[in-house]
């Protein structure tokens, strides 16, 4: 079925059955292998993108219901010009194997866009459903305040 | 140094400064014995070769002054492409802004060995490294010699550049490359690595070289590998334990649409797509009958009874004084069994390895600690010579360990050669969870003796586990070195020890998982130690003191902890200090963590680390790898465990295998205590400490020893 979808600001036509989550539309059929899997089941967010603006999660996101909207990935984010988190990503020195990195900036960029000025809780809350396994998580924490020049008090004792 | 260290000198692509030289050979200071590699099973820590054999990395200079580092370890999150370009640069004295690293090509048999595992990248290369830096820097000077008919030994280095001071001449490294390469190496006892306080690069927090395109979503791992006509395979695999495929009926899974190819692989039904989802709907779609073997009733409490049976009847590994017998006769005594499950590694890019088989050559793109390895499995199933077998090495999204094992390389290779152009063969989370490898589960059973001033004083310790390493061989002495390490080298000062391993027939198979058996043995030997200093009214650190005495490299790292961290000083309410010491790899490593308990289970706030990795190449990826270390320790020891239900793994994906997430995440603080020792590892040593540092905390703050893993609050 063809389905016409908005990525990065490019209109896209794709051949792909209507059930077939963003993520793989985006990976196998578009190339753009930015954004990542992690589990399939809603649980890791490394395959977060944006659709009209909300953060989603790509992996549970049926291509049909992509239909018509603008969706970016972890490639237009940063086009033509890096994004402020990214610019701190590079700061903080964050990402080891890098795999969960674009997942983590996009939820990271979707927290931003509705809160300038992050707590500690508001970022354990939006950033809480992605997963790192290489514990990268201080760092996110930091570069998240550094992108929104908030101070970092470094925790409890 | 290694007045053997081989090298090779060549013309680079664009006529610069080719030097190959030899890394990653065997480690004499590991603490796993070295067996030799079984087909299929992908490499095992690395036998011994001769030297020169084969030359896997490079140093290039290019006439434009870019130095690439081809380096042939697997870069998957812990900087060693950085670190080792460091070392090198370090030597060649190079201009830091011009340097990049990459992967070296696993592209014949005239490339060597390549395996990443045992923290070894930095610490067993450290020598060649310098060699091969320090010689590519006289052959520079050499050439600048030559051209302007100066003795070389009036010619000296800036970053960059070889300068004469009395003639004022400079020149760039690039214009002297192509002279450079037309010149004999220099001989090996000619060369003099830099004193270690003159590094102008060792030493200094450097930021990674791989940092941008892992953020900007142009690396490409493994799973990321695009080709022209690209397949992508699934695999259904037997549910239970050494179960066997009966038959299957394909013809629905066909039915699907992109479904292009059903085909049966040694280790189950292959299912072939145009896209990733249609191969998982063909899977889905499959019929297939199982044979589930003779393990259908096995489950994790068996596999406990076993162990536990086995403990006492153990072989002897370490036996000084007379252990059993201070503890029979001692008035102040402590048992206490320590129990720990399987592990998944779960690396967060799931496995995938893609392959295309054409004309008796065989072309891999695979995220793996072991190119040598890959390409040796898939010659032997191909049964075509290696040189046939190009591997390209993508970045690895995780390895802890999985990524040295060739399981899903094989799986590619069988699909690939059934099927026309290239196949990526994909694991889902569930596969990976499911399907695999795991970390022992492990029993210790440990007595503990205090004399009449409540000081420890005897220590018996019986292990049972599953064998890593019989898969290589016969046990030497019937003791997998894996499943003792930590406790056969226990550090502490006492009269009376014994270490006894037994070895469990189990059917899971088990492989090396970030820190091997450290990850365990760390955990049941310092909370066994706190165990004992509280039945003898002593305070943690005090015990620790006392029986570290002879090991200054322990009581080191220690103090500096407890400093940091403020060991003894108020806490907060509800919060208690618990503290961990272990060596492993060549470093060693304190934590103090700070604990409390929230909603019935651990609360982990903040935990301060204190490392001795002798030369710290850089000390910002040494603090990387101390706060993931301790994140990847701390969740196992929160949620980490495979069990096993009538053969199968229960376990699926992260909603019943969680991990550490942000919000469970502690502070992390890093102290890196100075030393002028080669390198240690970095990777690893971290891992171990954390579990016993959390359940110390939580026997101060509770009174009740913690004894198995994952922590559960009764
Ligand atoms: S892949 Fe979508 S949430 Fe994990
Ligand atoms: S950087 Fe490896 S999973 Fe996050």
């Amino acid at each position: 079925m063809a389905i016409t979808l908005t990525v990065n600001g490019a209109a896209r036509e794709v051949d792909a059955p209507p059930d077939m989550p963003l993520l793989w539309v985006l990976r196998d059929l578009l190339g753009l292998t930015g954004t990542k899997y992690g589990c399939g089941v809603a649980q890791c967010r490394a395959c977060t993108v944006h659709v009209d603006g909300e953060a989603v999660q790509s992996c549970q996101l049926p291509v049909s219901a992509a239909a018509g909207k603008s969706v970016t990935t972890i490639e237009g984010l940063g086009a033509p010009k890096l994004h402020v988190l990214q610019e701190a990503w590079l700061a903080e020195d964050v990402a080891q194997c890098g795999w969960c990195q674009p997942g983590q900036l996009m939820s990271a960029a979707a927290l931003l866009a509705r809160n300038s000025a992050p707590t500690d809780d508001d970022i354990d809350l939006a950033m809480s459903g992605n997963i790192c396994r290489c514990g990268t998580y201080n760092r996110i924490r930091r570069a998240i305040k550094r992108a929104a020049g908030v101070p970092d008090a470094g925790g409890t004792p | 140094m290694n007045r053997r260290t081989f090298l090779q000198v060549g013309v680079s692509g664009a006529g610069g400064l080719l030097i190959a030289f030899t890394v990653g050979c065997k480690d004499k200071d590991a603490p796993a014995p070295a067996p030799a590699p079984t087909p299929g099973t992908g490499d095992a820590p690395a036998p011994a070769r001769p030297a020169g054999a084969d030359l896997n990395a490079w140093i290039r200079i290019d006439p434009d002054d870019t130095v690439t580092m081809l380096v042939p370890e697997a870069e998957m999150g812990q900087g060693i492409h950085t670190g080792v370009a460091m070392i090198l640069a370090e030597e060649l004295d190079a201009d830091w802004a011009t340097v990049r690293a990459e992967h070296a090509p696993a592209d014949g048999a005239k490339y060597g060995r390549q395996s990443t595992g045992g923290s070894t990248s930095t610490r067993g290369n450290w020598d060649a490294l310098r060699a091969a830096g320090a010689t590519a820097r006289a052959m520079l000077i050499a050439a600048a010699a030559q051209q302007w008919s100066v003795p070389a030994a009036e010619l000296t280095t800036e970053p960059g550049a070889v300068v004469h001071a009395a003639s004022k001449r400079r020149a760039r490294y690039g214009e002297l490359a192509a002279a450079a390469a037309k010149l004999p190496p220099p001989a090996p006892d000619t060369i003099t690595p830099r004193a270690p306080g003159t590094y102008r690069l060792i030493g200094k927090p450097t930021k990674r070289l791989d940092q941008r395109p892992k953020i900007t979503g142009a690396a490409t791992y493994g799973l990321d590998v695009r080709l022209p006509g690209m397949l992508f395979a699934v695999v259904a695999r037997p549910p239970v334990v050494g179960g066997k495929l009966v038959k299957f009926d394909g013809t629905a899974a066909r039915a699907i649409p992109g479904v292009k190819d059903v085909l049966q692989i040694p280790t189950g039904v292959a299912v072939v797509a145009t896209s990733t989802w249609a191969a998982l709907k063909g899977r889905e779609a499959l019929s297939v009958t199982w044979d589930d073997g003779a393990h259908a009733a096995l489950t994790s409490e068996q596999i406990s009874k076993t162990l536990r049976d086995l403990a006492p009847g153990g072989v002897t590994v370490k036996q000084q004084g007379d252990a059993p017998d201070a503890v029979k006769r001692a008035r102040t005594k402590l048992a206490a069994a320590y129990e720990v499950p399987y592990l998944a590694h779960v690396t967060m890019e799931p496995l995938n390895a893609t392959c295309d088989v054409e004309d008796g050559r065989c072309t891999l793109w695979v995220g793996t600690q072991t190119p040598s390895g890959c390409q040796k499995t898939a010659a032997e199933i191909l049964a075509i010579p290696p040189e046939q077998v190009t591997v390209h090495s993508t970045f690895l999204g995780g390895g802890f360990g999985r990524r040295s094992q060739t399981d899903y390389v094989a799986e590619a290779v069988h699909v690939a050669r059934s099927m026309k152009g290239p196949v990526q063969l994909v694991w889902t989370r569930e596969d990976d969870t499911r399907g695999g490898f795991y970390r022992p589960a492990a029993l210790s059973l440990c007595e503990g003796a205090l004399d009449a001033d409540g000081w420890p004083t005897a220590w018996v310790q019986r292990i049972a586990a599953p064998s890593i390493l019989e898969r290589f061989g016969p046990l030497e002495g019937g003791v997998d070195a894996t499943a003792v390490e930590g406790v056969e080298n226990l550090p502490y000062a006492l009269p009376h020890l014994l270490v006894t391993y037994a070895r469990p027939d189990l059917p899971i198979s088990t492989w090396f998982w970030r820190s091997v058996g450290s990850s365990q043995n760390a955990w049941s030997t310092e909370c066994f130690l706190d165990e004992l200093a509280r039945a003898g009214g002593k305070d943690p650190l005090e015990v620790r003191r006392r029986l570290l005495k002879d090991k200054p490299r322990h009581l080191a790292v220690l103090e500096a902890a407890a400093a940091r961290a403020g060991w003894g000083a108020p806490l907060p309410e509800g919060r208690a200090r618990g503290l961990a010491v272990h060596e492993s790899f060549g470093s060693v490593v304190a934590e103090v963590a700070v604990v409390s308990i929230d909603a019935g289970a651990p609360r982990v706030h903040r935990v301060t680390c204190a490392i001795d990795c002798g030369t710290a190449v850089n000390p910002a990826q040494i603090e990387a790898q101390m706060e993931s270390g301790i994140l990847y320790g701390l969740s196992a020891a929160l949620h980490g465990a495979i069990h096993l239900d009538g053969g199968k793994v229960r376990e699926s994906n992260f909603h019943d295998y969680p991990v550490v997430r942000m919000r469970e995440a502690p502070r992390i603080d890093t102290v890196i205590v100075a030393s002028t020792d080669p390198p240690g590892g970095v990777g690893e040593p971290s891992t171990p400490p954390v579990a016993p540092a959390v359940c110390n905390a939580l026997l101060a703050l509770t009174g009740k020893p913690v004894r198995a893993l994952p922590i559960r609050l009764g």
